[in-house]
């Protein structure tokens, strides 16, 4: 398929697995649908009864600061934390009811690409790349060979990188070994965790326009976890952000935005205005109050 | 246990809680510590052993492992066996010498070693070598995110991870306590034959008189059960790892200690079986 056919793509089309539902009661139900989650660590709360939706062909950014529970709530929708209460579907099965076997099954149709690509040191980036595949297909090494070359090709990687380790190759390179190893199965659903961190602003561009392109060439799904807001509006067709739970009342919802990237500008409330414009307002005093607060705490104890 | 530490600047009126407590809280933090450790490696375990059993270890894991825990082994162990025959002779011969039986040197010297002192010494070093790096490389697998990233793409880490590296220690940890044996009974030979003089027939006489097949049997039943510790051990702290560098480091370090304790440990436990089965079983014989 080529960009521009892609970029009309239908996503109503994308084939389904067989179920009960009809194709198109299927296609018109969220890939994802996260209901009452709640996440503790101990006796810390970082998410607390999360509702959300995401549709197939979205691209949902989850914003918000450090310790909010951006990457915590990224990793409860592929499985990889089971939330304490609550429910995570994905695409109408219950992902803490199904058995080992089918997990394994549904994590093919998964794509994740972590923060520091965490690509496995003891292998070169082809066998990184052509990990996932060995997991979940009889295929022929002349098979495999020509998927991986091609994928590191699409990521913008030369065909001698193949043979290089993770260290031997910088942050950049490493992501996109990282992105071209998340696309390798065409997975139905990619998340990306803090895809641009600690890349200059070309390199951070750069995967930007793969995330993009990935897009138009795939029917996929795509969740990016990130602070950078010029990833988030240029990427994303719908931003989140979750504010950190211990700061807010119990009564108050930790989702305080839900839109379209153009309405953040305007979004009523203040602490998203602030995010959005790297402001950081009253925010210094908040953090002096809670300090003060947990000193005062400790010395109770 | 955290939270509860012994405060001596609490505020004046307030009631300060008594010694007894604190000893009895910390104590009591200690055990139920010891016990959820000890369920934790029980389950930890059984996983690996399900998966032992229920499939194949990972294309290109096994022979990797082996040659890590095996062959990369093999010069250390040796020279550790050397060094424990000849230390051996050295302790010995003086005591021997002051009775007027030098020549039975090989007998202890031998016996020592391929029934307690090779199996032991070379499990520690292998404690210190295999299960510190075993516990390294997985604890920085787990703090870079390498773990949840074999589990994204449906790779069990259990599996993956602690199967190779488990069979390797299982299998090859005998081995090289064979290995042991054998440099520590040629490090005897030639410090008690060449430096010290003894006759050499009367050596050899003296080994094969006193050193049976059952302590050779017992030496390399042992080094199983060490070899089963060390990978369980080491490849349990390193999925427990803390984050940052010093985590890896703590995660190295206690998986020496644990295992280092648990050898000892066990090696008694083996030891006082194997000598009521031997006595149950053939009545005692031999003396020197």
């Amino acid at each position: 398929m080529t960009p521009d056919k892609a970029e009309e793509f239908d996503f109503q089309s994308v084939p389904l697995d067989p179920d009960t539902l009809d194709d198109t009661a299927k296609a018109d139900r969220p890939i994802v649908d996260v209901r009452g989650v709640t996440v503790r660590f101990e006796s810390q709360t970082i998410l607390k009864e999360i509702d959300l939706q995401i549709q197939r062909g979205q691209t949902l950014a989850i914003i918000g600061e450090s310790g909010c529970g951006k990457t915590v709530l990224m990793k409860t929708i592929v499985g990889l934390i089971p939330p304490s209460e609550g429910t995570v579907m994905f695409d109408g099965r219950d992902l803490g009811r199904i058995s080992q076997q089918e997990m394994t099954r549904t994590r093919r149709r998964f794509g994740f690409v972590f923060q520091n690509a965490a690509l496995f040191d003891s292998m070169n980036i082809f066998d990184n790349v052509a990990f996932p595949i060995l997991q979940h297909e009889k295929a022929s090494d002349s098979e495999i060979e020509g998927r991986v070359m091609e994928k590191l090709s699409e990521v913008g990687l030369p065909p001698e990188a193949a043979l290089k380790f993770p260290a031997e190759i910088s942050g950049g390179m490493r992501k996109r070994v990282g992105l071209a190893r998340a696309l390798i199965l065409q997975p139905e659903l990619v998340v990306y965790d803090e895809p641009t961190t600690g890349l200059d602003p070309i390199m951070s561009d750069v995967i930007n326009e793969l995330i993009l392109a990935t897009r138009r060439n795939y029917p996929v799904t795509s969740v990016v976890v990130t602070h950078d807001m010029r990833t988030a509006r240029k990427v994303a067709n719908r931003v989140v952000m979750l504010y950190p739970r211990r700061r807010l009342q119990a009564d108050q919802s930790q989702m305080l935005f839900d839109g379209s990237p153009s309405d953040l500008d305007h979004a009523d409330d203040r602490r998203v205005r602030q995010f959005v414009r790297g402001e950081a307002g009253e925010r210094i005093n908040e953090l002096m109050r809670e300090t003060a607060a947990i000193s005062q705490s400790n010395a109770g104890t | 246990m955290a939270g509860l530490t012994y405060r001596e600047d609490l505020p004046l009126g307030e009631k300060r809680p008594g010694k007894l407590s604190h000893w009895v809280t910390d104590w009591g933090g200690m055990v139920v510590d010891g016990v959820s450790t000890v369920g934790d490696i029980t389950i930890f375990a059984y996983r690996m052993f399900v998966w032992m059993f229920t499939r194949r270890p990972a294309k290109g894991t096994l022979l990797t492992n082996f040659y890590h825990v095996g062959v990369l082994s093999l010069p250390v162990v040796a020279l550790t066996g050397t060094f424990i025959g000849m230390v051996l002779a050295v302790q010995s011969h003086r005591q021997f010498a002051m009775i007027g039986m030098e020549n039975r040197l090989g007998a202890v010297i031998n016996s020592s070693l391929v029934r307690e002192l090779g199996p032991v010494l070379a499990a520690t070093m292998l404690a210190g070598r295999v299960g510190g790096a075993i516990a390294a490389v997985i604890g920085t697998m787990r703090v870079t995110e390498q773990i949840e990233a074999l589990t994204t793409m449906g790779a069990d880490p259990i599996h993956y991870l602690v199967v190779p590296r488990f069979l390797a220690c299982l299998l090859l940890i005998p081995a090289l306590t064979i290995m042991a044996d054998f440099m520590g009974i040629v490090g005897g030979y030639f410090y008690s034959v060449i430096v010290l003089g003894i006759d050499h027939a009367a050596y050899l006489q003296n080994s094969a008189d006193f050193v049976t097949g059952y302590d050779l049997f017992s030496g390399i039943l042992k080094s199983f059960f060490f070899g089963a510790i060390i990978a369980i051990v080491s490849c349990y702290r390193g999925f427990n790892c803390q984050a940052g560098a010093e985590g890896v480091g703590q995660a190295a370090t206690a998986a020496f200690v644990m295992s280092f304790v648990l050898i000892l440990g066990v090696d008694l436990v083996l030891n006082i079986l194997l000598d009521a089965f031997y006595y149950a079983v053939w009545a005692p014989e031999t003396s020197l």
